[in-house]
């Protein structure tokens, strides 16, 4: 570490990391990034990590669909020698209620505006996409060929090792633990390893993001949600896409190892554990065998815990601190940060480099909980 | 480093060589953690049973730190495999309790 830079981004998860190769493109390298575990330790690392257009507000839709556009072609765009492992075998999103069907409509129609390739499916049609599917109670069904998956971990390395090759510094193992200002701007970080001087310092914290901000006098209405997720033995190919459900609240998909990777979300207290409990295995494992019995019997071989840093309208906050001008907290990202974060990673980029945006930053502002100008999003888990 | 036993499997489960936890190492990972997620090493049915041991031996030797300093992963539920049929049927019978 130097004794000061250009910029110090706080978190080496998806958003921290893009947000740094963001920069380095626009010229901005006299940057460093501080993460407190290894990259991808925190919510990134234990992300369902997958990657939908299917939204219901435009907002979200037209992000995802450009974040899609630069997962397709992610090592060539970062100059990854490894593989992103994008799976493009799609989502299909299954509706239990009359409400909820009616819904779907309406969100096809936003979709279809930006150009999005998604289509209604009738039963028997969800049936031919996913043969094990129990269709007992579903109204029906959409689906989008090109949502998928990919590898979070090497993702996020694709996008840290092109920050690197552009001049970035990363240190894992160093913690944010205070900051310095004056005269209302940021000055500098405190981090376990020593001080480091910043005129502009970017939070990717996450889940801790909030109480990083706090140490700046600034308020951001983020909490922490535990979610869990299991993963089962690989096995042959059974399931191509993602199968996903609003009102039942569950996500499963076959990864390209074999595996099965699943969760459902409960709504549970503040917290920032991750422990996992069997609550979560046995609820996790009936819904998900109702919906595809197939799967009872896969053996499960493994479970963990992560966090959503839910905001009150489950879209991402990015804000600059008043009291601390240049402190900018990215962060709220509500479960969905990992399929959004190429394109957030842009705007926070341009922003900061006075470049212009065909998005509207201020857009994510926290003002808009005092106004009321939310981003409501009808299809989010 | 040594050049012998390359082609040793260090994680059966997942088919990782020493060779490719060596590398991970040489290119600077210093825990099984991040080794785990960029190999798979230890993410197979067993669940790092026998790789995570070998592995923090590669790590204490290149190191040159004790093996108890080396930092061990998460062990995560369930400690044996079992299936989601009886996971699923063990929820319906609490539920009619």
């Amino acid at each position: 570490m130097k004794k000061g830079y250009d910029v110090v981004i706080i978190g080496g998860g998806i958003v921290g990391c893009a947000t740094a190769f963001e920069l380095a493109k626009r010229g901005i390298t006299d940057v460093l990034l501080i993460e407190k575990g290894y990259l991808t330790s925190g919510a990134t690392g234990r992300c369902g990590a997958g990657i939908r257009q299917q939204w219901g507000s435009e907002l979200n839709a037209r992000i995802a669909l450009e974040s899609t556009q630069i997962f397709e072609h992610l090592e060539e765009y970062t100059g990854f020698s490894g593989n992103c492992e994008l799976n493009q075998n799609g989502y299909l999103l299954v509706a239990y209620t009359e409400k909820e069907w009616a819904q779907f409509q309406e969100n096809l129609k936003v979709q279809h505006r930006l150009g999005i390739d998604s289509y209604a499916l009738d039963l028997q049609q969800a049936k031919e996409i996913v043969p094990y599917l129990n269709t007992e109670g579903m109204y029906g069904a959409t689906f989008c060929q090109k949502d998928g998956h990919a590898n979070p971990f090497h993702c996020t390395q694709a996008y840290a090792e092109g920050a690197q090759r552009m001049g970035v510094e990363i240190a894992t193992y160093t913690t944010a633990i205070g900051f310095t200002t004056a005269g209302g701007r940021i000055t500098g970080v405190k981090t376990d390893k020593g001080y480091v001087e910043a005129k502009t310092v970017i939070n990717c914290a996450n889940v801790h993001a909030p109480e990083l901000a706090r140490m700046v006098g600034e308020d951001i209405p983020v909490r922490s949600e535990r979610h869990q997720a299991l993963v089962t033995e690989p096995v042959a190919s059974l399931l191509n896409c993602m199968v996903m459900s609003f009102a039942r609240s569950y996500y499963v998909q076959q990864v390209p190892h074999g595996s099965f990777v699943m969760g459902i979300g409960p709504h549970e207290e503040s917290s920032f554990s991750f422990r996992s409990t069997w609550q979560f295995l046995e609820q996790n494992c009936a819904i998900i065998c109702e919906a595809l019995p197939a799967l009872r019997k896969l053996n499960v071989i493994r479970q963990w815990a992560g966090q959503y840093d839910l905001s009150p309208d489950c879209n991402p906050v990015i804000d600059e601190a008043a009291a601390a001008r240049g402190f900018y907290s990215v962060c709220g990202f509500s479960g969905h940060g990992f399929m959004v974060s190429p394109r957030i990673a842009i705007l926070v980029a341009n922003h900061l480099a006075g470049q212009e945006d065909t998005l509207d930053i201020k857009r994510f502002s926290k003002k808009r909980f005092e106004t009321g100008e939310l981003l409501l999003e009808p299809a989010v888990v | 480093m040594e050049n012998d036993n390359k082609e040793t499997l260090i994680c059966r489960c997942e088919d990782v060589t020493r060779e490719d936890i060596l590398k991970c190492i040489e290119a600077g990972y210093t825990t099984i953690d991040e080794i785990k997620r960029i190999t798979r090493a230890g993410m197979g049915p067993c669940q790092g049973r026998t790789c995570r041991l070998l592995i923090a031996q590669e790590l204490s030797s290149y190191y040159h730190v004790p093996i108890e300093e080396v930092l061990m992963t998460t062990f995560r539920p369930p400690t044996k495999a079992i299936s989601m049929g009886a996971l699923a049927d063990a929820a319906k019978e609490e539920e009619s309790k």
